[in-house]
């Protein structure tokens, strides 16, 4: 009797589970489907859309990458996660050790005010930064974008890492100051070594939130040479108001699996620094 | 080598007086142990010896050389923390040579000195492990060879062996004695366990609130504390504190006795002891009771040696008497040390 | 055995340099992120306030100010009014969704079972893939010809037949019908925000004490019980966090709007930050769309101080 009823469970809990990520997933797999499908079987409304009606092609992938700017959109994203990711590791990795060792009374303020300022979204912001970069020179430029990003990254990953430098003990690095390491030495060569896990995790959280970004790409980029893949592919591979719906979807199965596979092995930790570490 | 000196010091942490007017000197060589209950100063006191707090108020000098506002690593001294601060990056062998190479010691003059100092603790085959997969015992042993291989010219300890089980702990406590005795080196070490202190220390400062209460060989802080916080803490049933007055009579456990088992030759006094309850301890019994009269009695315990073989009973009332030579008396206000005969 | 004295002693009764002095290190070492902070974050706050007091435009922003115009003049636009509407309705109808689902969805993935990772990752796709390209595939299964939805329908027979429930035309035209367009992208606004909110329930699940829910069963509570009374009052303050972040993120969105709808059909989906986004950008009127922005920030410094409420609560648990 019990086995029976363990076995319902059982198989509601795969139902279920299998029902959302149907839901979660179906718009990915749906790209899948139309990448590899004739424009013909696409457009025939009275075919079945699940299937390959006629045998898969590889004619938009080869479109995607030989007669559009998909590789281009793809180093641009690349150029700008990378340049933004050390923006932000040298600015918010000195921030967060000063927050979470030295912070007392006033300097506990900040770092929730730094918090904050996360919550203060591009859709506020980007009227004016759109003024400020073209003032400065920068539309139309990659740097606009590099410049911009640590808006959101850097307040967020002082965020995530002053909760890593807070759970190594300060013994530790009493330790190494008494052991012959100068103040500043003992982060450098103690602290940091020892946070590395958290360092990686703001590597990753840096790459992935830049390349998510949409706002700012929209407004502060039009040439088509200049866009990141995140706006690039919505809003290039349509000609006149055709979408080139084959390669549009190769284009975002592309650029989102391998960013999404590894943004799955650290999502944990970014819900971490978002409930603030209110969650052990 | 190894003289730490310390004039005025104090620490405030907001208001609070963490570390309060503290004056105090070591001898060349000696073990000085800092006694106190958890939130007396001791471990804030230790910590600015090291150069890891910087004081509010005083002057700190060692070997001559004022080093009040000096960081740690321009101190000639080594530390081991209570949690024993491995790091948990580094194997045995980095541990131990992580204070030569951060100071530019050249490579093989590091490979001699941790061979040294690991042989010195028998921790030699451990070298190659991370500190993770060493036991407690192990880990301690690590941490003294990583503060020794530099050979420091003071020593400080906060707590070592609080972090090992009881059987392991009466082991460790006589090897760092005997390895201090034999190296010699200036050691400071904080603890809040008078047993380990009365063990270990050539000298004892009692601290409380910030304050130093008394310095003293062991002997002296048990025979003579030098007032009733001191009498209280150290000695284990504490000091038995009487009303005459307004000075407090003090005797220990052991020197109240069954008036015949007093050796009296230079004067009694004695009580009426109610008993109320009996522990008995194998090699020891305790009676605790009352003595006085009913509106002010005072609880009183009495340590008897197991050998003295003597029928008592809860509810009964026997004499007691304590050695003239046994008595303390302390002022009640201030609660100090009286000079002055038995009354 | 002893060597020569290692000790480095050549400073004689200094202080350190720098590198030993926490004060200033502490200072030195978070001065560039407030400095970054204050001029990226702090001088367009206070400039997107400035141009909407201003007549600031493309052309010309010169600031010349002119009171609360902008403001008196975005309430009284009918398409604001349904923007500010819309934003309130697809947040509030989204994140209520989001956090019945996400409840399910943790409590499901707080069981062990095979290819957990699988489908793990799977789940946490809409989150983890960027937010434009996702939608894009959801532009083409909303497609008014080729939708596998229609085609669903009509094979079934729902759609498409003289007799049929939903009608007898071959399409239900998902983003080009008010009704439809609306409730597509509150749709899309779920299946975006519920990866995010289920790994926070999922860690707020997983942080209640196993003991307390032992000892509720050893004093003979029923499961019912045990979640009316232990697991919801225990995970209430993560259940809000998590629903107070899926409100600042649909609040603010604009990808999903622009992608599906671009605000149409005539309006009918406008959100505000999409409003903003075609007054200030494409239509150049700088202090109008920063007007209309701005009326987003009371909302989202409600939900901050709520944030930080409920975080400050859950410490305590």
């Amino acid at each position: 009797m019990t086995n029976v009823r363990k076995l319902a469970g059982r198989g509601g809990l795969y139902a279920l589970l299998g029902a959302f990520a149907f839901f979660g997933a179906f718009p990915f797999y749906w790209m899948v489907i139309a990448t590899f499908k004739t424009d013909h079987d696409l457009f025939s409304p009275l075919n079945n859309p699940f299937l390959f009606n006629e045998p898969p092609t590889l004619d938009h992938l080869k479109n995607l990458l030989f007669e559009t700017h998909f590789h281009t959109y793809l180093t641009n994203t690349l150029w700008v996660g990378l340049a933004v990711v050390v923006i932000t590791l040298v600015v918010a990795v000195p921030a967060a050790y000063s927050l979470a060792r030295w912070a007392r009374g006033w300097g506990e303020m900040l770092g929730i005010g730094i918090f904050l300022t996360y919550l203060v979204p591009p859709t506020i912001l980007f009227i004016p930064l759109s003024r400020f970069t073209s003032s400065l020179g920068l539309q139309e430029s990659l740097w606009s974008l590099i410049l911009v990003y640590p808006t959101f990254t850097i307040p967020f990953c002082t965020w995530l890492l002053m909760g890593f430098f807070k759970t190594i003990p300060k013994d530790i690095e009493e330790q190494a100051m008494i052991d012959g390491l100068s103040r500043f030495g003992a982060m450098w060569k103690v602290v940091l070594p020892l946070s590395i896990s958290g360092v990686l995790t703001v590597v990753v959280f840096a790459f992935t939130l830049s390349m998510h970004e949409f706002i700012y790409a929209l407004t502060f980029i039009s040439v088509s040479m200049k866009k990141t893949v995140s706006i690039g592919v919505p809003t290039e591979l349509v000609r006149g108001d055709v979408f080139q719906w084959g390669s549009l979807m190769a284009g975002a199965l592309i650029a989102s699996l391998p960013v999404a596979v590894v943004y799955t092995f650290f999502l944990d930790r970014f819900v971490a620094g978002f409930t603030m570490g209110a969650v052990k | 080598m190894g003289c730490v000196e310390i004039r005025g010091i104090s620490k405030l942490f907001g208001n609070v007086r963490a570390v309060d007017q503290v004056d105090l000197a070591t001898n060349e060589g000696e073990f000085l142990v800092l006694l106190g209950p958890s939130g007396c100063g001791k471990t804030t006191l230790l910590r600015m010896i090291a150069g890891i707090e910087e004081p509010t108020a005083g002057e700190m000098v060692t070997d001559g050389r004022v080093v009040t506002h000096l960081p740690p690593r321009m101190r000639d001294i080594a530390m081991v923390f209570q949690s024993y601060a491995l790091y948990p990056h580094m194997t045995v062998y980095k541990n131990i040579a992580f204070p030569l190479r951060a100071r530019g010691v050249e490579k093989e003059a590091v490979r001699k000195k941790v061979e040294w100092a690991a042989g010195m603790f028998k921790i030699e085959r451990l070298l190659d492990r991370k500190p993770r997969e060493l036991s407690g015992g192990e880990r301690q042993r690590v941490a003294l060879a990583r503060a020794m291989v530099r050979e420091p010219s003071v020593f400080l300890l906060d707590e070592p062996l609080s972090n090992l089980d009881a059987l392991l702990r009466a082991s460790a406590r006589e090897e760092l004695r005997q390895f201090q005795r034999r190296v010699g080196v200036t050691t400071i070490y904080v603890t809040h366990d008078q047993v380990e202190a009365m063990g270990l220390g050539d000298r004892i400062v009692v601290m409380s609130q910030g304050k130093i209460r008394q310095i003293g060989t062991p002997m002296e802080i048990y025979q003579w504390p030098a007032d009733t916080f001191v009498a209280t803490f150290v000695g284990s049933p504490p000091m038995n504190l009487l009303d005459q007055g307004d000075t407090l009579l003090g005797f220990r456990p052991e020197t109240f006795m069954p008036t015949d088992a007093v050796e009296g030759s230079g004067g009694v006094v004695t009580y009426p002891f109610e008993v109320t309850y009996l522990e008995y301890l194998g090699a020891e019994r305790l009676v605790y009771g009352t003595v006085g009269e009913k509106s002010h009695a005072r609880h009183v315990v009495s340590r008897l040696p197991g050998s003295l073989i003597l029928p008592m009973e809860a509810g009964k009332t026997y004499p007691f008497a304590v050695a003239l030579r046994d008595l303390r008396r302390f002022d009640k206000k201030s609660g100090l040390y009286k000079e002055g005969g038995p009354s | 055995m002893s060597g020569q004295p290692v000790s480095n002693l050549a400073v004689d009764g200094a202080r350190g340099g720098l590198l030993d002095r926490e004060g200033a290190l502490a200072k030195l070492m978070i001065a560039p992120a407030i400095l970054y902070i204050v001029a990226m974050i702090g001088v367009p706050f206070v400039l997107a306030v400035l141009y909407s007091l201003s007549d600031a435009t493309t052309g010309d922003p010169s600031l010349n100010f002119v009171g609360l115009r902008n403001f008196t003049a975005a309430l009284e636009d009918p398409v604001f009014r349904l923007s500010l509407w819309n934003t309130v309705f697809f947040t509030l109808a989204s994140q209520c969704i989001v956090v019945l689902l996400s409840r399910l969805l943790a409590t499901a993935l707080l069981k062990t079972f095979r290819g957990k990772w699988l489908v793990r990752f799977l789940i946490m796709l809409p989150w983890t893939a960027p937010i434009s390209l996702g939608t894009i595939g959801w532009l083409w299964m909303l497609d008014s010809i080729f939708s596998p939805i229609d085609w669903v329908l009509r094979y079934v027979g729902l759609l498409g037949a003289p007799d049929a429930l939903l009608g007898a035309g071959t399409n239900l035209y998902y983003l080009g019908i008010p009704g439809l367009a609306i409730s597509s992208i509150i749709l899309v606004d779920v299946w975006r925000i519920l990866p995010l909110a289920t790994v926070i329930q999922l860690a707020g699940l997983s942080s209640i004490p196993k003991d307390l829910l032992e000892a509720a069963e050893v004093d003979g509570a029923s499961p019912w019980r045990r979640t009316l009374m232990i697991t919801i009052p225990l995970t209430l303050p993560i259940t809000s966090i998590a629903f107070l972040f899926g409100v600042v993120f649909t609040f603010t969105d604009l990808v999903v709007v622009y992608v599906l709808t671009r605000g149409g059909p005539v309006h009918m989906t406008q959100v505000l930050s999409s409003w903003t986004f075609f007054k200030g950008i494409e239509g150049g009127d700088l202090a109008q769309g920063a007007a209309i922005s701005l009326f987003m920030f009371p909302v989202l410094a409600a939900v901050a101080i709520l944030i930080l409420r409920m975080a400050r609560r859950t410490e305590v648990v």
